[in-house]
């Protein structure tokens, strides 16, 4: 038998005092393999009490367009890390190239992804609006692209432009992706 | 690890106060867990409570926001509102288990 020292209740310590944290995270790229850090370093976030805004901006415009966030992809092109799950073997880059390769391990991300019980792109994106994280659109991105707001997740807060987003960020941690 | 007096029992807790033995929980301890960190518990606040302690005797492991969201169906816009600002951790204390270790 153990004999344990009876000590005052101590109360983990929540935070609730504490300033409000803020990070603002920079989507720039579309890729699947890309958007889904900056999703889940949001998720983790929230799930701390810290407030998130994402400012999307380029090819991360895809991650909140409706038209493209459910087809968002992951290529072995230009990933010189890239070996099969379970070998340390890497693959050659050329391999990357045939056709159909992009779309087998797009395939294979999202069976690993969805196996860690990670949800999809557009499902990810309204769990983390339910948490309370507020999106931002870029609006060079947008006028580039010839987007409106019709075209975005409805979640979207606004399109802004650089200076406002810089405004916006003040006193925050920024994370650019 | 060491022993604590809550509502008049004693239990096992670890360095942060988080309950450490499944079965020493009591839902009169639970009371007083939440008035600790400042949570009126409501129905809905035990039905949260009680969806984490069964999940867990099946499955071990406390169970991560988007879990509760998708099994229990409370939506995770209203367990922040229960729970605020760190839901899925006031939960597990309150619920006496163990922080949840999953990132989603």
């Amino acid at each position: 038998m153990t004999t344990l020292d009876t000590a005052p209740a101590v109360v983990p310590d929540f935070g609730d005092e504490a300033d409000e944290r803020r990070i603002c995270f920079v989507c720039s790229q579309g890729n699947l393999d890309m958007a889904y850090p900056a999703l889940i370093m949001a998720n983790g976030a929230l799930g701390e009490g810290v407030g998130v805004d994402i400012f999307f901006t380029f090819w991360g415009m895809d991650i909140i367009n409706k038209g493209t966030w459910d087809k968002l992809q992951f290529t072995m092109l230009g990933n010189t890390a890239m070996h099969m799950p379970g070998s340390t073997k890497h693959l050659p880059q050329g391999l990357g190239g045939l056709p159909g390769m992009t779309a087998f391990a797009t395939k294979m991300l999202k069976d690993q992804i969805g196996g860690m019980d990670v949800p999809e792109v557009p499902e990810f994106i309204q769990l983390l609006h339910d948490m309370g994280a507020r999106f931002w659109a870029c609006k060079m991105s947008v006028d580039m692209m010839g987007l409106t707001k019709e075209d975005m997740f409805e979640g979207v807060e606004d399109i802004i432009n650089v200076n406002e987003f810089i405004e916006m960020s003040e006193g925050a941690q920024i994370i650019f992706i | 690890m060491s022993l604590a007096t809550i509502a008049g029992n004693e239990v096992h807790v670890d360095d942060e106060g988080f309950m450490t033995e499944y079965d020493e929980w009591s839902e009169e301890l639970a009371k007083q867990l939440a008035v600790n960190i400042g949570i009126d518990m409501t129905d809905r606040h035990w039905e949260a409570v009680r969806f984490l302690r069964d999940d867990y005797a099946t499955e071990h492991e406390t169970a991560t926001l988007r879990r509760m969201t998708t099994i229990s169906g409370i939506p995770t816009k209203e367990l922040f509102q229960l729970f605020p600002k760190k839901p899925a951790k006031k939960m597990a204390y309150i619920a006496g288990l163990p922080k949840p270790v999953g990132c989603v």
